[in-house]
């Protein structure tokens, strides 16, 4: 554990030293904030309409209005952005020849994986957290239901874990960073819009495709169903990641 | 300390080390020699246990690398040939991380990289980025790094490498200093820097081994004939024609007033040279043993012409 913790320290602070972090979080925060100001708009103005009549009246829901669209958007702007925190991980020790100095530590392969992955969640984390300033506003001048809010920022954060699983994966492939963001955000898309072949497919395929499409468990999540299943998708998609990461080390090496 | 038995590293269909063999002793410098892509770096990444071998054995310290891998890397510190420096750290910052992923504990940390600060003349630079001081001053912390946890073993891919010649002396001198504590292997291409700095050699070439032992041993073992060279004030080929007729002589070459004179190894006829130099006034000006370089020997092992 204090292995890890060695790492992680290092990374953060390297994603803090250059301005990659800052770019990435404020990038993220200004683009959220643009969806939040925008969703809160047409929430206000819908109100207002909807307030004229009592059966509509009932069906005002702040979360569903505005938490649960600003999730989806989160998570497309997550997909975009993640792929630029985790580039650099594996892809920029190979090119500057640093990771002979750490495969020749006492320390193991999946120490510095796990590592590294936990200064991108924290990174992650932190992005999310920043976001919640937002909520501010909405508890204040509203009532939201807390618990979907959680719900769908654990989403949020799970679906992020996943994808930083994978763009670590592509970063222990290539010296370029460049390449590895980009096969990273590819391979991210084809899983996003998985489901959407399931529409043709039939049989078997169908729920296949659907199980393994990011799109349909994190729907759930934004909607305050916190379902296993999709706890269980997102922690194995995250562990895959790491593992074929720890695979294409070793087979590197020992070719 | 260090030992390799039939070691072989295959990429693929290329060969890079061939079934090589050898010992370096406690305490000792050893250079690993060669022309490029001999197999030099891709043997001290083995041993380093960043590569592992396609067959064979190395053992560090008693401990397998391949076996014990996390051992080995405790007792080891390797410079790489490439420098393995991040750029946006200051230098102290650095030494500090690489001295955390050695497991050096937290309260010898701070003393540990003042010490590796000071041996390695890094003190006027400690608070700078990497990225911003100059070549000499990033290959003496790639030194400190590897020396920083005080390793038993210390094995160093071209140390030298790339530095101005006042700084080649220094990092030399540091090398020397290192000696008796840390058993060191370096490997170069520069020849100078063995003699200057090594107590054996290994030679290889094409991934197979040429050559080892102390400098000594290979040296007398390459040596078929003794002789000196001798400078005159007279010369000539008549000269040489004279010197030839003394008895026991075998050889005698010139260059202008320098004559090499060479006889069969177990004689002796330095006397009998001298004594008949002053009888003919030939005018003795200098006077000195032919010593077998370094240079020679090596270019008679790569180039096939002692194999053993």
């Amino acid at each position: 554990m204090k292995n890890i913790w060695v790492i992680t320290k290092k990374e953060i602070k390297a994603y803090f030293t250059s301005p990659i972090a800052y770019v990435v979080i404020t990038v993220f925060l200004v683009l959220v904030g643009f969806f939040f100001y925008s969703l809160i708009w047409w929430f206000n103005s819908q109100s207002i309409q909807m307030a004229q009549n009592p059966y509509y009246y009932q069906q005002i829901n702040i979360n569903q209005m505005v938490y649960s669209p600003l999730f989806h958007n989160m998570s497309i702007i997550l997909l975009l952005m993640l792929p630029l925190l985790t580039m650099r991980l594996f892809s920029e020790e190979k090119k500057i020849g640093t990771e002979e100095l750490l495969f020749t530590s006492p320390i193991s392969v999946s120490q510095i994986i796990l590592g590294k992955y936990l200064a991108s969640l924290i990174v992650l984390a932190s992005m999310l957290c920043l976001t919640g300033i937002f909520s501010i506003f909405t508890f204040a001048f509203g009532n939201p239901e807390f618990a979907p809010l959680l719900n769908g920022y654990l989403g949020l954060f799970l679906v992020g874990a996943a994808f930083l699983g994978v763009g670590i994966f592509f970063s222990s492939l290539t010296e370029n960073q460049i390449v590895s963001a980009i096969l990273t955000f590819g391979a991210l898309l084809l899983f996003w819009i998985l489901n959407w072949a399931s529409y043709s497919a039939g049989g078997i395929w169908k729920d296949v495709l659907n199980y393994l499409s990011f799109f349909q468990h994190f729907d759930n999540m934004t909607q305050g169903i916190l379902d296993t299943t999709d706890l269980v998708y997102y922690i194995s998609f995250a562990f895959f990641g790491l593992f074929l990461t720890h695979s294409v080390i070793q087979s590197r090496r020992w070719r | 300390m260090i030992e390799v038995e039939h070691l072989t590293k295959k990429y693929n269909e290329l060969v890079a080390v061939n079934d090589l063999s050898f010992k370096v002793e406690k305490g000792k410098i050893w250079g690993l020699l060669g022309p490029n892509a001999a197999g030099k770096t891709t043997t001290m990444r083995i041993l380093t246990g960043y590569l592992p071998a396609t067959d064979g054995k190395a053992t560090v310290a008693g401990y397998d690398v391949f076996e014990q891998p996390n051992e080995v890397k405790k007792i080891i510190g390797y410079l790489p040939e490439t420098l393995p420096l991040y750029l946006e750290m200051t230098v102290s910052s650095y030494l500090d991380f690489v001295g955390e992923i050695k497991q050096i504990p937290p309260s010898k940390r701070k003393e540990a990289v003042e010490h590796a600060l000071k041996i390695s003349g890094l003190e006027p630079v400690r608070g700078r980025l990497i990225k911003n001081i100059s070549r000499g001053f990033k290959q003496r912390v790639g030194i400190a790094q590897a020396l920083i946890h005080n390793p038993q073993v210390l094995i160093l891919d071209e140390p030298t490498i790339g530095l101005d010649p006042a700084q080649i002396i220094e990092i030399r001198q540091l090398i020397k200093s290192l000696k008796g504590e840390h058993t060191i292997m370096l490997s170069t291409h520069i020849l100078a820097e063995v003699t200057q700095t090594c107590d054996g050699v290994v030679i290889i070439n094409e991934g197979k081994l040429m050559a080892s032992g102390s400098l000594e041993e290979l040296t007398a073992s390459f040596k078929e004939k003794e002789g000196i060279i001798v400078k005159l004030r007279k010369g000539g080929e008549e000269v040489a024609s004279q010197l030839n007729k003394i008895p026991g002589v075998e050889k005698i070459s010139r260059e202008n007033n320098e004559f090499k004179i060479e006889w069969s190894q177990g004689r002796d006829l330095r006397d009998i040279i001298t004594k008949f130099i002053v009888e003919k006034e030939l005018g003795l000006v200098e006077m000195r043993p032919v010593a077998m370089n370094i240079e020679d020997l090596y270019l008679r092992i790569v180039s096939g012409g002692g194999e053993q």
